[in-house]
């Protein structure tokens, strides 16, 4: 009974006495080669959980690097080089190795079959390809790092990345190269998912926002993507046969690449923000027992995103002599970017509004995502506007805002995501109150880090130096206090679920009593995710029917 | 009563889900259900696999536009700048040998055209004729490719140390009818031929890979894989091989016609 649905919503079983299912997608098959050529999505997702959870903490031990030469003024603990490669490999490691296949490749993989009521996603084979291929690139990036590292930045910015250093670039940019392929079949398998496999009665406007938020970013990984693919191929093949299309002093133009560059690298940052958006929404919808507010509105602000997202990316160049009018219409185009992120952010604060809230770990993550992105994005209007720029641009005050995004929204979606759907993939719960600690301690030392950041650069702090004046020197030793608390925040996740894998409490089918279908099949589901594929007539979020459900049914007992 | 299905083979229920949603359900003389080897489990119909097949083909092709796009791009902005430069260079590319190879690779396309027609009438013979005559064809083109990159080699026009710009600068010692360069605006005639081999380099390396995806389709096809009714992976190459058709035909006008005078 645990796996049948009917016309019923919900199933609200007994938590207390459940029990963990005698067989479900972990213990289908053992050994390492079911899981190495694996064609279920569920456990492609773990596969990625566990390689990015790996590559976090290499990128993350160069952000502590990184601090700790920032602690003090004088260039004391490394040289100049060995800086630059330092914060070359953070950017690489935790953008295109941890941010973009973050939420997608792990919690979309996962949910996104299940939340729209399919057994599995278009292209298992492809999905799996998709693991390899990050991995590859994963391990090519390991390569550059030890052979001696990558010193462009993760920009790879033109003549400097192809003229004047010697560094492992073309080891680098093929690993990029690759893993660009991984991001590109997961959307292109997510999209193809989203419009073909959708269960009977789950319409494009019943399906959850997660579903909607990865389709939009999805749709970035496809068209973005490439563009990314052929510019760096452009690099190697300049820094390999030595031809000036980037090159001024063969005629070629820096500035080309930097278009071709940001006409990626914009879009993904919201490819790695959109699926948190996502996530946000079923965990602010769960835990204040309400439907999200204006659905069909933060429906439309992903795609609104996504689309906007495109005609953006020259707001990076304003200082590299775009002219003016260009500057002006992509200053503009910037602001309105942050329309449909205010939708989705009032959209939610009206959903807490006279919600029944609880205080359960992924809602404080969830908090911490709404305070820290609106700080992040409104931060972003002001480097979109043209006189600011010029003031704000290249100094830490860009670092912090975009920490604020990436770090401050990004990670706390994916850990309030990683929280809130810990029970349904391993089927037990994780402690509840270490749990909230660690995501107050992320909170704070995140805002110790990076608030900081944001009046340094104000005042004048170049980024990317490894030595500064001293007046600065109060504020970085904040920042790097805050990085430490920040390290411990993200330290305890990884212990205690570890611990939970194995200690933790039977989670049952439907902790939260949430409504989506993956609520609905047993924690951790089976191979094929449904017995009987749903039949779906009803609306996501559907808490009010439940709460009068429930009330009639207490009625009916006294 | 989902307890007693929970515990049953997963294969079961592949069946058992038919049952449920016929849809699109192959029944057999006896009336009996029939699954398909080519069905993968998690679709529900064998309709909307191939729908699923497709689409995803569609999409990926869509990626490749954006990929040549970016060079398409650089071209565009380049030949604004340089506009003498890549006349002239254009002018040395060998228009007999790119509309010799237009024409193959339209024949090529065709018999592929045929070949999807052939996998849906399930004429197997036919089929893999026609994926034969496809990868001929195929092959053609990338020899006459052959000799015009080695033309190239001979008249140090591939970019690099070995690149000469003796020809543009002093066009009549090579008894060229054009105009002599300025040497600063010859340097960019490499540009010219960067481009050019990148974005021909870029559609031969998509030849060489659809060619040898033709050949494991053609010994599929002799085996027999297509002749069922399931031509899903003929009519995705297919997409795939006239994508790249697609792309030479707007890489021959650009690079090989647009700057072309009458030589006087």
């Amino acid at each position: 009974m645990s796996t049948q649905i009917s016309n019923t919503i919900v199933l609200l079983p007994d938590q207390a006495t459940a029990k963990l299912p005698k067989r479900n997608y972990i213990n289908n098959e053992h050994g390492l080669l079911s899981w190495l050529l694996t064609g279920d999505h569920k456990r492609i997702a773990m596969l990625y959980l566990i390689s990015i959870t790996f590559f976090f903490f290499i990128g993350g031990a160069f952000a502590g690097l990184i601090r700790l030469e920032l602690l003090t003024p004088a260039p004391d603990l490394v040289s100049s080089d060995t800086y630059n490669k330092f914060f070359t490999m953070h950017g690489i490691i935790m953008i295109f190795l941890f941010l973009v296949p973050s939420v997608p490749a792990t919690l979309g993989n996962f949910f996104i079959p299940i939340m729209i009521g399919a057994k599995d996603l278009a292209f298992p084979k492809i999905n799996l390809l998709s693991w390899y291929l990050y991995l590859i690139g994963g391990t090519l990036t390991l390569t550059a790092l030890v052979l001696g590292g990558v010193d462009t930045g993760w920009t790879f910015t033109t003549p400097l990345s192809t003229h004047y250093l010697n560094t492992h670039v073309i080891t680098a940019a093929s690993a990029i190269f690759i893993a660009g392929f991984s991001s590109i079949f997961t959307g292109l398998n997510f999209i193809v998912t989203i419009h073909r496999m959708r269960a009977p009665g789950m319409t494009w406007f019943r399906m959850p926002l997660f579903c909607w938020s990865n389709y939009a970013a999805s749709i970035l990984m496809v068209l973005g993507t490439p563009v990314l693919a052929i510019a760096i191929v452009l690099v190697a093949l300049e820094r390999l046969v030595g031809i000036g299309v980037f090159d001024p002093a063969k005629g070629g133009d820096p500035l080309l690449f930097q278009h071709l560059f940001w006409f990626y690298s914009h879009p993904a940052v919201y490819i790695m923000i959109l699926p948190g958006m996502g996530v946000i929404s079923e965990v602010i919808s769960t835990f204040s027992r309400k439907r999200v507010f204006g659905y069909t509105a933060v429906a439309f602000s992903s795609v609104a995103i996504a689309l906007f997202g495109f005609f953006v990316w020259a707001h990076h160049m304003f200082i590299m002599g775009v002219s003016n009018y260009s500057a002006l219409v992509f200053s503009l185009l910037t602001m309105l970017v942050a329309v449909p992120s205010a939708i989705k952010i009032f959209n939610w604060a009206f959903t807490l509004q006279k919600g029944s809230i609880t205080f359960e770990t992924p809602m404080l993550y969830a908090f911490g995502f709404m305070g820290l992105f609106t700080i992040g994005g409104l931060t972003g209007v002001f480097l979109g506007s043209l006189g600011m720029d010029i003031h704000l641009t290249e100094t830490y005050f860009i670092v912090a805002h975009f920490h604020f995004v990436m770090v401050g929204g990004m990670l706390m979606a994916f850990l309030a995501g990683i929280h809130f759907w810990w029970p349904k993939m391993t089927g037990r719960m994780y402690p509840e109150s270490l749990s909230k600690l660690a995501a107050v301690t992320t909170f704070i030392g995140f805002n110790l880090t990076f608030l900081p950041q944001f009046i340094l650069g104000y005042l004048g702090m170049p980024r990317r130096y490894h030595a500064y004046p001293q007046e600065y020197q109060v504020l970085n030793v904040l920042s790097t206090a805050g990085a430490t608390v920040l390290g411990v925040g993200y330290m305890l996740p990884l212990l205690y679920l570890g611990w939970s894998l194995k200690y933790g409490a039977i989670a049952g089918d439907n902790p939260w009593q949430a409504t989506g279908l993956e609520w609905q099949i047993q924690s951790p589901p089976l191979t094929e995710n449904f017995v009987t594929i749903p039949i779906v007539d009803y609306e996501a979020y559907d808490y009010e029917w439940l709460e009068k459900k429930q009330r009639e049914e207490v009625t009916t007992v006294g | 009563m989902a307890n007693t299905v929970a515990h049953t083979n997963p294969l079961d229920k592949v069946d058992h889900l038919e049952k449920l949603m016929p849809h699109e359900s192959i029944i057999n003389e006896e009336g009996e259900h029939v699954v398909l080897p080519q069905h993968r489990h998690h679709f529900e119909t064998e309709e909307q696999q191939r729908e699923a097949g497709s689409f995803g083909m569609w999409l990926f092709l869509l990626t490749e536009i954006m990929f040549f796009g970016g060079m398409f791009f650089a071209y565009l902005l380049y030949r604004n700048w340089y506009y003498p430069a890549f006349v002239v260079s254009s002018n040395q590319l060998n228009v007999g040998m790119g509309a010799a190879n237009t024409a193959i690779l339209i024949t090529s396309g065709f018999f592929m055209a045929l070949g999807v027609w052939a996998a849906e009438v399930r004429k197997k013979n036919l089929l893999v004729l026609m994926l034969i005559l496809t990868t001929v064809f195929g092959c053609a083109f990338l020899g006459v490719k052959y000799f015009e990159y080695k033309e190239k080699y001979e008249l140090h026009h591939i970019p690099g140390s070995s690149f000469s710009t003796a020809m543009f600068t002093n066009p009549g010692a090579y008894h060229l009818k054009e105009e002599p360069l300025a040497p600063d605006m010859a340097e960019k005639t490499q540009i010219f031929f960067f481009l050019y081999f990148a974005m021909t380099g870029m559609h031969a390396l998509h030849m060489i890979i659809g060619i040898v995806l033709l050949f494991w389709l053609t010994w599929r096809a002799h085996k027999g894989a297509f002749s069922s009714g399931y031509v899903a992976p003929i009519e995705n190459f297919g997409l795939y091989w006239h994508f790249v058709d697609i792309v030479w035909l707007f890489l021959f006008p650009l690079l090989y016609l647009i700057n072309r005078h009458p030589v006087h």
